[in-house]
């Protein structure tokens, strides 16, 4: 994952390629995380999937997810931002 | 004569299709979705219908739209190629009812081919040997357990519904099977919607080979010979051969004899595949039939010399086969390798991006299947294949030897491909001997964690 510092504590997680990004498991399945969750280094965030290829979005920090600015089920270019995540 | 025949399927396949109906002069109808406007097929067929966004579901499974595209266009026929409405009665069906003509199998053909306990059962009757099995759907673990403890542990929990290798579990003994059960038949649901599944014996270090059948409407049935798809990873075939290194003379007029009697059985007109599955024993037993033109049929062209593509426009048109098997000159050997484009060396990871620079190869013995080209941005939306790479020779040796030049000579830049790992394969003496199971990949490959 493309992981840059934005603003000291904060992380900007990034698309590694591009693919189609997905907020939740399943469709009929609540989203993986919401802004403000606390997440655990490794956790799960969300599904890209490229070329029928699924990959885990994972947290490369302990901390909450400051903002989510990828949209569910939209294309994403590589490199795009995908979460803003406070580190704790 | 068709006039027009509409083909509704993407990427390579629907490069080939159109280039079989340009030699015949028949016009082409390209459809794409949105994410699909820069495609090759495109540039190649005489009129082009955009069928919807990039998901799909709603452009390429999309039934209405493609009757829409069909009946505005004023086509006679439609070629589904494969995966996609390939093995959709439901859409066979609809071609029916709109006047056209779907050039493939019946829709009760493509309905007996993916419902695979009855498939079987209707071979079993015919005397087509079978993979022993329960004798339908498995409700309970108790079923399940005096099933396997007839049919002998190991066993394979299968989907009863879902084709494509999803699905399946494998129990070594009874522990095992009592914990996986459960677990197989909510793995069946998420796999095609239902949760039915049966059991069968596993066939240990198998080979998979495979019939290529084709059958016109006036009762003709004949085989072209098997192909070699033992080296997959996770049930996708990887590298294909024909013939089978291992298969005998003697050997192939019996399986040959028996996809013939499965096809009767199943009234099967068309070009279609049956699959068997070989034991180290050199016993075979039926595994399913595959209902559309398949991936791999290059293969089987270039040994036969028959095109059949063409030989599946000409059927729907009414002709009668113009060869029977004896006149049918098998030729030499060939092989394909599937081009991905994913990374090998990273856990087959997917690698999307703009191809800047391709070159395809060339030279005696050499036939690239692909859409790519010089510039093309692979869509995020579809599978990775890129390109197939067959080459054919008078021996299995020279094809092998064309096969390393081809690999080499070809680029595909900057995105990563799968030549790195069939130029390690092509270099590996077991390939070389023809010695391979279904595990062989393993070898070769670190799976990723995920």
């Amino acid at each position: 994952m493309n992981e840059r510092d934005a603003k000291g504590s904060e992380i900007e997680l990034r698309a590694p390629m591009s693919g189609v990004f997905y907020s939740k498991p399943a469709p009929d399945q609540p989203p993986y995380v919401e802004e403000g969750s606390q997440v655990k280094k490794k956790q799960v965030l969300a599904l890209l999937e490229t070329m029928k290829v699924f990959q885990k979005v994972k947290s490369p920090v302990n901390g909450v997810i400051k903002i989510i600015v990828a949209e569910n089920e939209t294309a994403l270019a590589d490199d795009d931002l995908m979460f803003v995540i406070e580190k704790r | 004569m068709f006039k027009k025949v509409l083909v509704a399927n993407r990427g390579e396949i629907a490069v080939r299709i159109i280039r079989a109906l340009k030699e015949m002069g028949i016009k082409s109808v390209g459809i794409y979705s949105e994410a699909d406007r820069t495609s090759r097929h495109l540039q190649l067929a005489d009129e082009t219908v955009c069928v919807g966004p990039a998901l799909s579901a709603k452009s390429y499974l999309n039934v209405d739209r493609l009757m829409d595209a069909a009946t505005t266009t004023g086509s006679d026929a439609v070629h589904p190629g494969y995966g996609y409405l390939a093995e959709n009665d439901h859409f066979a069906t609809a071609c029916q009812r709109n006047h056209l003509v779907f050039i493939g199998p019946t829709p009760e053909n493509i309905k007996l081919a993916g419902d695979k306990i009855t498939a079987k059962a209707v071979m079993q009757r015919e005397g087509v040997p079978v993979i022993p099995s329960s004798p339908g759907r498995v409700e309970t673990v108790d079923d399940a357990v005096s099933v396997s403890e007839n049919l002998g542990y190991p066993v394979m929990v299968k989907s009863a519904g879902g084709g494509g290798g999803r699905g399946i579990r494998i129990c070594r003994d009874k522990h095992t099977l009592v914990e996986d059960f459960p677990v197989a038949k909510m793995e069946a649901r998420a796999a095609c919607g239902n949760d039915s599944v049966y059991i069968e014996k596993y066939i240990a270090q198998p080979r998979h080979i495979e019939f290529q059948i084709v059958s016109d409407h006036h009762g003709h049935t004949i085989h072209l010979g098997e192909r070699e798809c033992t080296i997959q990873r996770r049930y996708q075939k990887l590298i294909e051969e024909a013939p089978s290194p291992v298969i005998t003379e003697a050997l192939r007029n019996k399986m040959g004899d028996m996809a013939i009697r499965a096809a009767k059985a199943a009234n099967y007109v068309n070009a279609g595949t049956v699959e068997f599955l070989l034991d180290k024993d050199n016993r075979f037993y039926f595994m399913e039939i595959n209902s559309r033109i398949q991936v791999e049929h290059p293969v089987t062209e270039m040994v036969t010399g028959i095109d059949l593509v063409k030989s599946q426009i000409q059927i729907s048109m009414g002709a009668r086969l113009g060869y029977s098997f004896d006149d049918v000159r098998f030729r030499g050997c060939a092989i394909e390798c599937r081009i991905n484009a994913e990374d090998p060396d990273n856990g087959f990871m997917p690698s999307p991006g703009q191809v800047t620079r391709f070159m395809a190869p060339g030279g005696y013995g050499v036939r690239v299947d692909t859409h790519l080209y010089q510039g093309y941005e692979l869509p995020i939306y579809y599978d990775s294949l890129v390109a197939k790479l067959i080459t054919h020779d008078m021996t299995r040796e020279g094809a092998i030897s064309i096969m390393k030049r081809a690999l080499e000579e070809m680029v595909i830049h900057p995105v990563k491909t799968t030549i790195p790992l069939y130029l390690k394969i092509l270099g590996d003496p077991m390939f070389l001997k023809g010695d391979f199971d279904t595990g062989y990949i393993d070898r070769f490959v670190k799976e990723p964690e995920d």
